[in-house]
């Protein structure tokens, strides 16, 4: 019954932060901060996943495509729209759901225990539009961002390891780059992406919101937040494979 | 002026609140007291709208709180300022943006004018140069005093302090139910506070609706207290027999048979 709970106070808290800002300024304000915190905040790790990544697709699928009739550029083009469809939405995405979603729901715990939220309330503030909304209208605006940036240097990582040990030359990297490209991969992979950033920031935010108890309970909420995310992000990739491809 | 009729507030199968009325009148310190879980900071969440009361009704100057919708209530919350227990400021504020934040949300005045009601609203209650300071970097009294000041900072016609003497010392504490009686008078405003403190009774109450397991055990002044035969009342807040000397004394002067010479301002310094 606990889940029928939970999914209801979900919706009815999706419900309730729509409603007019009191003073659009300052929404505008809080808008552009998480932005920056979910953003810059989580620059650095998903750099150093995506070079990684693609690296490691790169040797990989060397290792594995051992005839000598497949030409090298394949390889390219393996890691190419595997990053593009999987590594650069889903896995980075999972990794953002910790960081993220771990920041978002600890955040509105603290909030929820320490009576900031009361306090907002009191005061005639729609609490739910104020603190929910402009965290997942920031994750709709900037996960897509980073999960380009992921694409790029992904394969861009791809290159750097097939040139530095010699497995594929970069001009026949580049060259197998052009071959068979599909746009809608890209597309296909920012529809992930949105995906992937509501769920993160509104199941993050659902959990935070409705923390009940002390410090404890916020670093249970935390966690909660992180593994709901997670399984709801890979559900939801299988789903977007089987309905868009 | 603030009507609580017939309040009933249950969580599941726990009554929490019984048949609970009371009058608080404007211009005065409203305390509502009792022992811990008597029910007494559900019934404030109550009166303020963070709790939906499951029988009777909240009037704010004979407006039924509880009958308005969303829009009417955020209207009637523009008027109530709140100290929270904790004091529930912004943590990743500063002192300084804590205040201004509600001017920020329900004015469109120029920063200058935000900032001098800022200054003013810090030096009323007696904090200068902290404006860039952070909650962290406060002691506990000087955070409630910042709860205060963002309370008031939009001059409200009703201010409610839950428990605001939580983790003071004895002479904090004194200041803080100074300065909140002293607002109280000076801005006209009806104030309610939520507390088991002794001292605060005698001092700034008023009204005091004593509550015993989720009903309305006692109401009086704090004059009447002294004389008051609830067995109950008497057990709560004269519990010591420094506490039974004390009231033994405040009879005799209630009563004229010893005279009052105790300054407050002395007893604070």
């Amino acid at each position: 019954m606990t889940i029928f709970r939970d999914i209801g106070q979900y919706l009815l808290m999706l419900g309730g932060m729509i409603s007019r800002p009191e003073n659009a300024k300052m929404y505008w304000k809080e808008f552009i901060h998480q932005c920056s915190e979910i953003g810059i905040g989580s620059l650095g790790i998903v750099v150093i996943i995506s070079i990684f990544m693609g690296a490691v697709s790169t040797v990989q699928t060397a290792y594995q495509l051992v005839s000598p009739l497949i030409p090298l550029s394949v390889i390219a083009q393996v890691v190419r729209d595997t990053v593009i469809l999987e590594f650069a939405p889903t896995l980075v995405c999972i990794v953002l759901a910790g960081v993220v979603g771990s920041k978002i729901a600890s955040e509105l715990g603290n909030m929820r225990v320490s009576e900031q939220i009361d306090a907002l309330e009191i005061m005639g503030i729609n609490s739910k539009t104020y603190l929910v909304l402009p965290k997942i209208i920031a994750a709709l605006v900037v996960i897509p961002m980073l999960v380009i940036i992921a694409g790029v240097l992904g394969i861009w990582g791809g290159r750097l390891a097939g040139s530095m040990t010699g497995i594929v030359p970069p001009a026949i990297f580049d060259q197998g780059l052009l071959e068979a490209f599909a746009p809608y991969n890209v597309i296909f992979a920012l529809y992930k992406a949105y995906t992937f950033a509501f769920i993160i920031s509104s199941i993050s935010a659902y959990f935070g919101y409705y923390v009940k108890g002390g410090a404890l309970e916020i670093g249970r909420a935390s966690t909660k937040a992180v593994v709901i995310s997670c399984i709801m992000i890979l559900f939801a990739d299988y789903m977007l494979a089987a309905l868009l491809l | 002026m603030i009507e609580v009729k017939n309040i009933k507030k249950s969580f599941g199968d726990k009554v929490v609140i019984e048949d609970v009325s009371a009058v608080m009148k404007d211009g005065q310190c409203n305390l509502i007291i009792g022992t811990s879980g008597s029910g007494k900071t559900v019934l404030m969440k109550c009166m303020v709208g963070l709790f939906e009361p499951d029988e009777g009704e909240i009037l704010y100057s004979g407006e039924s709180f509880t009958k308005m919708n969303r829009n009417e209530k955020t209207e009637i919350r523009k008027q109530i300022g709140m100290l929270f227990q904790g004091s529930a400021l912004f943590d990743s504020l500063t002192v300084q943006e804590n205040v201004m934040f509600p001017l920020n949300m329900f004015t469109t005045w120029p920063t200058r004018k935000k900032l001098e009601r800022v200054n003013e609203v810090l030096d009323r209650v007696n904090l200068k140069d902290t404006n860039k300071k952070f909650p962290a970097e406060l002691s506990g009294g000087m955070k409630k005093r910042v709860g205060i000041a963002r309370a008031i900072v939009l001059n409200p016609k009703y201010l409610f302090c839950d428990e605001p003497n939580s983790g003071l010392d004895p002479q904090t504490s004194l200041v803080i139910d100074r300065l909140i009686k002293e607002i109280t008078l000076e801005y006209n405003i009806t104030t309610v506070v939520n507390t088991h403190d002794m001292n605060s009774v005698m001092e700034v109450g008023s009204y005091v609706l004593y509550m015993y397991q989720g009903r309305k055990e006692w109401e009086g002044s704090n004059k009447q207290i002294i004389f008051s035969k609830n067995q109950r009342l008497n057990e709560f807040i004269f519990a010591s027999e420094f506490l039974k000397d004390a009231k033994e004394m405040r009879m005799l002067e209630e009563t004229g048979k010893m005279p009052n010479d105790r300054n407050i301002d002395d007893m604070i310094k």
